[in-house]
């Protein structure tokens, strides 16, 4: 059985800044970085590996330069890494980009049975958690997103039961085989790449699909199959707050004062 | 006196050979350690050797080091009884034979009372370990390990009355004068002939020859199964002793098939198994050890027993070519437990101790250069160190552009070589942390008062990379040091002044190994250049901060010998000395944060920053002065935790800052 982990390269948002005349990403000089949930999914893929012994292949799609993104999956341990590449694929929104993914998903099932595609809850530049889901429809997998804790992969039944992580509750989850999982941080805690695998996937393989391997119809890919078109980026005014008391030299007045303040705007449950 | 020169011939014969056998079967198990040239510079290490092991300097500064010092030179000049006196059981009377008649009783004389004297030193340290026991002789570890202690004494003391028992004899049968130059044996003669044995002299001095020779050649085929195989290997430890900085540890090579750092003891250097064969378990270390004496599971002490114990057990079957021998990091006998070793700050204290110059730091680098790298087993909190570094270049993960933030306040030129002569490396804490900023700018309108021509590297400036080497992560750090050495090169910096002793050590000491030599000032070090030249005047002593005492950073004191700058700074700002905590300069405690500490939490035992607190407010000072932004840190949350007083924390070029108020 072999496990997808779908990661994608972001900027370091923390990094970005937006222009304040252009209203778009100023991306020049920032750093990318895996997308952070989706650490957690290649994680799951990986320890499911660990236990099962399942093939995990890790993918992406995106710019040449995404490769970097795959060779610390590699690092980690996945056993083979595919890079989705094409200018036609550029500019997608979440639906061509869900389009390119389960085609490339779909391709790899021919050779050897796709059961689970992990993939993190959103990304944290587009922030859509469209792209998961999208893939499962169009791979007719189940979808169980916002998973925190995988219970229990049942092999011989072909079930896996899971936990999902909602606002105020957890919810616990079965469904068959193949399944396509997004996952939040609570999951788990990524691996460190051990020196000895990160020199050595610098020289593994990553393979490169592009369209002529994908084949697919250039409407429904890329910019020309996106139907989403952002239209403005700004980032909102903050209020600013003001600065009360005097910590330093009163320290427990000052705890009074905060403690009356956030009483007054209703926000202490007492 | 004739012994039966048979019996004995062959008991030398086969007691050389047991112990020649058991010598080179330690020496093979050092030689499964990995190279290391420790041949350089031979001056200075036959001047190590001299000041070190002969002189005893280091030995003599600890208590009761000058019993110690006193039974070593003995030591020393009864090897040459001793010669003589195994020579003597084939050739009796070697020396009164072959040597002129005055120097043959110069040498008895000697001889006589420098046995008197080891004897009484003996006794008083069999004495001290039964009574009044210094407590770090009282942990488990030496009370397990204590018998061997009195068995070693034992022996050195029958040595000396069986000497002094088979002169007596001798002089008592009128065989020997005594006279003026076998004072002690005199006595004992006296006493001998005067005891109830007195008619058989004969067979007590024959006895006395027999004890004497048995407990020599049992003493001697002791030491290579004992503590005490010191007196052997001690000499040239000290000989072999590192001439870097503790810290800078040996690069790593980063290519495929390679393993890094140590897993099993073989992956030790030859010098690291040399050092465990030379030490006495005489405990300063542990003593010294800031993360022992909080209750930690370390023990520097118990670390280099520890890779003794591995290297006798696993030694033979690695010289066999057999691979799979125990890990040096586990459970078990001869194993350091993982706890133990991220518990070390690598404040150097314990190499600061040892009187032999064993190097117990840079080892447990290692252990965790190989659970970083080969592994990637550490405590969780160190994943999110790791990724910001790599990331963000910073341990916080702050976004770099938010470097320069400090400098909104003041007007603060980028570096640039030809125009600005010093480079001022801000530092992660420097530019990040809350509280550090405000001693940049203290120390950037110092900078500015004195006319300096200097500026920053701005957003461009990155992580030294200290914690990461420290922590083992040596992958990483090589990435980083490789970046900065090529920014630093391109910028053509060739002055730096740091106010973090960590990116002091690393730029000075650590990029050298990166073929950068810069002149690498420390703030301390600068500040005080300023005051001294009056190229900086003060427009008023600093009167308002009360007392003031100040804690000696280990990386800027015992890895860099900067003691002085910052205490005369302080001077010149408050016009008095600043008070002294009581352990100072290079037997200073750590506050706690070095070695990678600073970013993972102290789950076991007391807290090392409370320790180092509760010494430093003992004197009620009005200030505690540093001179790096972890002791600020430790320090500050080290009060706010004790809630005691109204004492405050301060770096010393704040202290000079408040000098230039009007």
């Amino acid at each position: 059985m072999l496990v997808v982990a779908c990661i994608k390269q972001v900027p370091d948002t923390t990094q970005v800044q937006i222009d304040p005349v252009t209203n778009t990403l100023v991306r020049e000089g920032i750093p990318f970085i895996v997308n952070p949930y989706d650490t957690h999914a290649l994680e799951e893929s990986l320890r499911l590996k660990d236990k099962f012994g399942f093939r995990v292949v890790a993918m992406s799609m995106g710019p040449p330069n995404a490769e970097a993104t795959l060779r610390k999956a590699m690092a980690a341990g996945v056993d083979e890494a595919i890079l989705l590449s094409d200018r036609v694929f550029g500019g997608a929104d979440t639906l061509a980009t869900s389009n390119v993914l389960s085609a490339a998903i779909t391709r790899l099932n021919k050779t050897e049975p796709v059961g689970i595609v992990f993939c993190g809850k959103q990304t944290i530049d587009g922030d859509t958690a469209q792209v998961g889901p999208g893939i499962a429809t169009r791979l007719g997998f189940t979808q169980l997103t916002l998973v925190d804790r995988i219970i229990n992969l049942d092999l011989s039944r072909k079930v896996i039961r899971v936990r999902r992580k909602l606002e105020g509750r957890h919810e616990i989850v079965e469904a068959p085989l193949p399944v396509m999982i997004t996952v939040v941080r609570e999951l788990n805690r990524p691996r460190y790449p051990k020196v000895p695998m990160r020199l050595e996937s610098a020289n593994s393989e990553v393979k490169v699909w592009n369209n002529e391997v994908l084949k697919l119809d250039v409407n429904k890919i890329g910019l020309k199959g996106s139907p989403t078109w952002v239209s403005r980026i700004f980032s909102p005014e903050r209020e600013k707050g003001e600065i009360i008391g005097d910590g330093i030299n009163d320290p427990v007045g000052t705890a009074h004062l905060l403690v009356d303040k956030l009483r007054s705007k209703d926000l202490l449950a007492l | 006196m004739i012994p039966n020169t048979t019996l004995f011939a062959s008991l030398l014969i086969a007691s050389v050979v047991l112990f020649t056998w058991n010598c080179y079967r330690r020496y093979a198990l050092v030689s499964i350690g990995q190279a290391e040239d420790r041949s350089q510079q031979l001056g200075r290490r036959f001047r190590d050797m001299f000041v070190y092991a002969l002189a005893q300097t280091r030995v003599v500064k600890g208590s009761f080091g000058i019993n110690h010092a006193f039974i070593f030179w003995s030591f020393l000049m009864l090897l040459v009884a001793n010669v003589e006196f195994l020579i003597s059981g084939f050739v009796p009377a070697l020396f009164s034979r072959f040597l002129p008649e005055s120097v043959h009783h110069v040498l008895l004389l000697v001889f006589d009372l420098v046995s008197l004297l080891a004897l009484v030193c003996v006794v008083l340290a069999v004495v001290r370990r039964l009574f009044f026991a210094p407590a770090y002789l009282e942990t488990s570890y030496s009370s397990a390990r204590s018998r061997e202690a009195f068995l070693i004494l034992s022996f050195i003391a029958v040595l000396m009355l069986a000497y002094f028992g088979l002169h007596g004899a001798q002089i008592a049968m009128g065989r020997e004068a005594a006279g003026f130059w076998l004072p002690v044996s005199g006595v004992f003669a006296k006493a001998l002939a005067a005891s109830p044995f007195n008619s058989s002299l004969e067979a007590m001095a024959a006895g006395f020859w027999w004890i004497h020779a048995l407990v020599l050649l049992a003493f001697m085929n002791y030491l290579p199964y004992s503590k005490h195989m010191h007196i052997l290997t001690a000499i040239p430890n000290c000989f072999f002793a590192s001439l870097e900085k503790p810290n800078t540890q040996p690069r790593e090579a980063f290519e495929r098939g390679n393993t890094y750092g140590v897993e099993s003891v073989k992956d030790f250097t030859w010098k690291d198994l040399f050092d465990s064969f030379s030490c006495t378990e005489c405990g300063r270390c542990q003593n010294a050890c800031p993360a022992h004496t909080t209750d930690k599971p370390l023990n520097p002490r118990q670390v280099i027993h520890d890779i003794k114990v591995n290297l006798l057990k696993n030694g033979p079957r690695l010289q066999a070519g057999d691979t799979s021998a125990e890990k040096m990091v586990g459970e078990g006998y001869g194993r350091i437990l993982p706890e133990a070793i991220w518990a070390c700050t690598t404040c150097g204290a314990c190499l600061q101790a040892c009187p032999v110059m064993i190097e117990h730091m840079p080892k447990i680098v290692k252990l965790r250069r190989h659970l970083v790298q080969m592994e990637a087993e550490f405590p969780e909190e160190l994943l999110n160190l790791f990724e910001n570094m790599e990331q963000r270049s910073n341990p916080w993960g702050i976004a770099p552009g938010e470097r320069t933030k400090w400098t909104s306040t003041m007007d603060v030129k980028t570096f640039e070589a030809g125009k600005t002569e010093y480079l001022l490396y801000v530092g992660c804490a420097g530019a990040f942390d809350s509280r550090q900023k405000h001693v940049t700018v203290a120390l950037a309108t110092i900078l500015d008062v004195a006319g300096v021509s200097w500026g920053i590297l701005g957003k461009e400036e990155k992580c030294c990379g200290d914690s990461l080497r420290r922590l083992g992560n040596e992958f990483v750090f090589d990435r980083m040091a490789k970046d900065n050495v090529a920014l630093l090169k391109e910028k053509g910096v060739t002055k730096i002044i740091t106010q973090c002793p960590h990116c002091f050590t690393t730029l000075k000491n650590d990029y050298r190994q990166y073929g950068l030599e810069l002149e690498v000032i420390h703030h301390s070090e600068f500040l005080q250049g300023l005051l001294s030249s009056g190229t900086l005047r003060l427009n008023r002593q600093v009167s308002d901060l009360g007392a003031l005492v100040f804690h000696d950073s280990c990386y800027l004191g015992r890895h860099n010998d900067v003691y002085e700058a910052p205490r005369l700074v302080l001077a010149a700002a408050t016009g008095s000395v600043p008070g002294e905590l009581e352990r100072n300069r290079d037997n200073s405690f750590c506050c706690g944060a070095g070695g990678g500490r600073m970013w993972m939490e102290e789950h076991e035992g007391s807290r090392i920053n409370l320790n180092r607190v509760k010494e430093a407010i003992s004197s009620k000072p009005g200030t505690i002065c540093v001179s790096c932004p972890y002791c600020l840190t430790m320090f500050e949350d080290g009060l706010k935790d004790l809630q005691v007083g109204n004492t405050k924390v301060r770096d010393i070029a704040e202290v000079v800052a408040e000098g230039m108020r009007p």
